[in-house]
């Protein structure tokens, strides 16, 4: 037996922006007017300088407010069943206590979405993901002893990045954090009500995800900015985080790919393939939604795949179609998500690219428009296929990690 | 008399575009209407001291825009202005009332439909996608002639080459999912999708508009694109207020023609048309006059048009099939003058829905047993409402602080089983209308100051349209396309040389869309050898 569980009961011509449980929390940090909404609440795109805040990640601090997330709790005896008929990943291997990136399809092997799963418990797991499904959720549990239950609005969640992520935590009062290894989460008692610190995150950097219940908001963001700030914590926006996460190769839903569930031309959904997602997909765990249009797609061959390229020179390419040749001829490409890399002094992007120009061994040239002082340039550079993730220290996975 | 190179019979919207494009192209058009007002069923004439109603057609967004551009209506005063909001009202099973809402945010509608079902509101995402792909599919067919399958022409071959590709180009899932969409009732193509039953009969209720079929009659899920495939300024599935309501429309229309020197007589319809050897020659018209022309469009349903025409010069089958092309008058329509803007249960004060469309009913059961109420011959005792209150965007239509409201009603019969329509049983209609949505506004009847009452009997007398048929003949499979009106006769000529038709009886059918009018000045065009202009 299936059932839903409803309990967001909410009055007729509200406001249709919410704002988060943490926003009264870092309301006066705001300094910009960049905001940004999410699944129906008020982000911030930033909140001051942009750099400062990308810099705090990959030096000190950054903290990301995450609770427009959607979050759904997939729970009974049949829930391990159902997740590896759910997603491209197999749950058997994914012990409790752990975290798992996958995605998920439908019948024609196109790309739903792309999310993290949480074991809580060997019946327990949570799925987050950016789009709301419950819907695609149920039918797929038609069978099935589960009771799915979306805690979006429950639970609330922050992104703690960056290499003194780890420390701060510690001193919050999460004893014992160090220990937890990447993709592994553990529950803290904090103030007297429980955090759960998985050790995830969008930032290809050390980084954790807090999640509780949404009455703790407040406090917990008090309690983790005072053990923070004298190790330079602040909290960033999206733009900041979007830089970090084109540095840590990682793909957005409505950038890299749109779901199926939203597409009108059928040619622009994906395959996991295509977004070079060989990787999530397990094919010997047995059935899953999808599979034999997997396996038919992967005899066929790609069309073309998601890469990461390098390109000369230093202006942002986004948006940027890709060509054979200097003069651009034939387009065998286009830029999805684009980036300066401060970091790495390169000039990075994640493109699609037709075969064979995705296998790497061709020169290949982007067109940039440039709106440069009210006049409007174009320029041509050369760009060539690169490894991904484009930035992948060492601290990421490191356990313990370094006591700065 | 002055000679005309083209006569074009009924100053309706579909005719005053076809006249416009004709008039543009070099040809010097006569537009004969027999009312004393143009517009046809796209009319705003005040009815009551100040107030202004659109009469018949009330909303606009299927009115190609191409037209708009081609005829350059905005220089004549056209503006569509977008409406936002609407809602459907909740009665629930404890006697009190709820109302779900649309609004402008995307985010603002899924919470206010979750506290419904909270999984409809991503259900409602998968069905407007799919509704969108149906949408895509046949938008460019609008303003294209149709094929004739049986043709060996090479027009028709291309054009069935071009039909055959986009069809292909569906994918083999989605070709199965179209040939189930145009044969399903609307009823059990949302139940596949949705669980709530207020939502559906939203829904639903808008896919039985000018159609004597009930939402679990196959072949009214199409009807459901006749809603969506509209769209303002690229805003697909948008619909808007006609600014002074939709008389604006064919005044624009007609003013367009006026200045690119057309003529217009009113008073002046047409009881026959002459016809010699196959040939149009002209028509004689009510008054007893003559009038002259080798070229005469009909604007007319396909029925009265052919009616107009000496059976001896048309082949029986064509007589057979005029006289069979169903109208089935189902719709009515009051409209209302208020005192003040009336109040509704559910809906809070000053929300943002009253600016769209409400509704009442509460399941698709409950449409089902209005369409009952037809074919036993009464008005639905619990009909399908779809009311707006256009005076609360549009400042012009109303006084200041007095509001007019539109009821469109399904269903509602030509011919009553108690006996033909008079007075009083148009006024108990019209009464038991106001007497329905008082149910659900308390302060209602007290602000009621005037009413307009149609019935599909008013809506023939008036507008010429057989059986009072919103859509000169009701858009299910069997009537589109290669069979809008009559197969062969479906490219907008007739077996009489000379005669065309332009009205909504043919392709694509009805809504103020302008397309058949569009659509027949370019085959007129064509069989002169001349370019359209623009």
């Amino acid at each position: 037996m299936t059932s839903i569980i409803t309990n967001n009961e909410r009055p007729l011509s509200e406001r249709p922006i919410l704002e988060t449980p943490f926003y009264p929390s870092y309301k006066h940090l705001i300094q910009n007017d960049n905001y940004e909404e999410w699944a129906g609440y008020t982000t911030l795109a930033s909140f001051a300088d942009v750099g400062q805040e990308y810099f705090s990640v990959r030096n000190t601090c950054g903290v990301y407010d995450l609770c427009p997330m959607i979050k759904y709790d997939i729970c009974g005896i049949d829930a391990e069943r159902y997740m590896n008929r759910l997603i491209t990943r197999n749950v058997k291997k994914l012990l409790p206590k752990r975290v798992t990136y996958t995605v998920w399809c439908d019948d024609k092997g196109h790309i739903i979405e792309d999310g993290t799963v949480f074991r809580l418990s060997a019946t327990e797991f949570r799925l987050c993901c950016a789009d709301r499904q419950i819907d695609w959720l149920m039918d797929c549990a038609i069978g099935y002893d589960l009771v799915i239950t979306e805690v979006t609005d429950a639970i609330v969640g922050l992104a703690v990045q960056g290499p003194v992520s780890c420390k701060i935590l510690k001193k919050t009062g999460f004893d014992g954090v160090e220990k937890l290894k990447i993709f592994q989460l553990e529950s803290f008692s904090l103030n007297g009500y429980e955090v759960m610190v998985s050790r995830t995150g969008f930032t290809g950097d050390l980084g954790y995800e807090l999640w509780t219940n949404a009455i703790n908001a407040a406090d917990l963001w008090e309690t983790l900015f005072k053990a923070g700030k004298p190790h330079g914590i602040r909290m960033i926006g999206s733009e900041a985080l979007d830089m970090l996460r084109i540095e840590a190769g990682l793909i957005m839903v409505d950038v890299e790919f749109m779901s199926c569930f939203h597409t009108v031309k059928y040619d622009r959904n994906r395959t996991p393939f295509e977004l070079g997602l060989d990787w999530v997909v397990d094919m010997n765990k047995g059935h899953f939604i999808g599979r034999r249009a997997l396996v038919e797609a992967r005899q066929k061959g790609l069309k073309n795949k998601l890469v990461g390229i390098d390109i000369d020179w230093n202006k942002r390419a986004d948006g940027a179609l890709i060509y054979n040749s200097e003069n651009c001829e034939r387009q065998i490409g286009e830029v999805t998500s684009a980036l300066w890399s401060p970091i790495l002094k390169q000039n990075i992007a994640l493109a699609y690219l037709d075969a064979p120009y995705f296998e790497g061994n061709n020169d290949m040239w982007v067109e940039v428009y440039m709106h440069r002082e009210c006049k409007w340039e174009r320029e041509v550079y050369k760009c060539r296929v690169t490894e991904k993730p484009f930035y992948n220290p060492d601290r990421k996975k490191l356990t313990p990690p370094l006591d700065l | 008399m002055k000679q005309y190179d083209a006569v074009i019979i009924g100053a309706g919207h579909n005719g005053l575009v076809a006249a416009g494009y004709l008039q543009r192209s070099g040809l010097k058009v006569l537009v004969l209407e027999r009312n004393d007002h143009i517009g046809g069923a796209t009319t705003s004439i005040s009815r009551y001291e100040d107030f202004t109603y659109s009469n018949c057609s009330y909303v606009c967004s299927l009115f190609r825009q191409e037209i708009a551009r081609s005829l350059e209506l905005y220089k004549y005063g056209l503006q569509v202005i977008p409406y936002a909001g609407g809602a459907q009202i909740i009665k629930n099973d404890d006697g009190s009332y709820d109302a779900m809402g649309t609004y402008w945010h995307d985010d603002a509608n899924r919470r206010d439909l979750e506290r419904f079902s909270k999984r409809d509101t991503n259900a409602y995402d998968r069905l407007n996608r799919d509704i969108i792909r149906q949408c895509k599919f046949i938008k460019p067919l609008l303003m294209r002639t149709p094929a004739d399958p049986t043709s060996f022409k090479p027009r028709d071959l291309m054009e069935l080459l071009y039909l055959g590709k986009r069809f292909y180009g569906l994918g083999k899932e989605q070709m199965h999912e179209t040939m189930r969409f145009y044969t399903m009732s609307v009823a059990d193509y949302l139940n596949e999708y949705l669980e709530n039953d207020a939502l559906k009969s939203y829904l639903a209720g808008g896919a039985t508009v000018g159609t004597a079929l009930g939402v679990y009659s196959p072949g009214t899920a199409y009807i459901l694109l006749h809603h969506a495939m509209g769209d303002l300024d690229g805003n697909v599935g948008a619909w808007g207020f006609a600014r002074g309501g939709m008389g604006a429309i064919s005044k624009a229309l007609n003013d367009s023609f006026l200045a690119a020197g057309g003529h217009v007589r009113l008073n002046a319809g047409v009881s026959n048309f002459t016809v010699e050897h196959g040939k149009v020659k002209g028509m004689q018209l009510e008054n007893g006059e003559t009038v002259k022309a080798d070229l005469v469009v009909s604007g007319m349903d396909v029925r009265r048009t052919f009616n107009a025409i000496d059976a001896n010069e048309l082949p029986q089958w064509v007589v057979d099939r005029a006289k069979n092309f169903r109208f089935r008058g189902s719709s009515g329509k009051v409209n209302i003058a208020l005192d003040g803007l009336p109040s509704f249960y559910g809906i809070p004060k000053d929300s943002p829905c009253m600016t769209g469309d409400l509704h009442i009913s509460q399941s698709m059961d409950e449409l089902e047993l209005a369409y009952d109420d037809w074919k036993a011959g009464r008005w639905s005792q619990d009909p399908y409402l779809d009311m707006l209150i256009p005076s609360l965007v549009d400042p012009t239509m109303t006084p200041q602080g007095k509001h007019w409201m539109s009821v469109f009603i399904q269903y509602c019969p030509y011919k009553l089983a108690e006996g033909d329509w008079n007075e009083d049983r148009k006024n108990a209609f019209g009464n038991h209308i106001i007497d329905r949505i008082s149910q659900f506004s308390p302060d209602f009847k007290e602000k009621v100051l005037h009413m307009e009452i149609r019935t599909p009997k008013d809506i023939e007398d008036e507008t010429g349209l057989t059986e009072g048929n919103i859509f000169q003949g009701e858009l299910t499979m069997d009537q589109l396309m290669f069979n809008r009106p009559i197969p062969g006769y479906a490219q907008y000529r007739t077996p009489i040389s000379g005669l065309y038709m332009c009205g909504s009886s043919t392709h694509p059918g009805g809504g103020v869309m302008g397309a058949p009018g569009a659509n027949a000045a370019r085959e007129v065009l064509l069989d002169l050898g001349k370019r359209m202009v623009p």
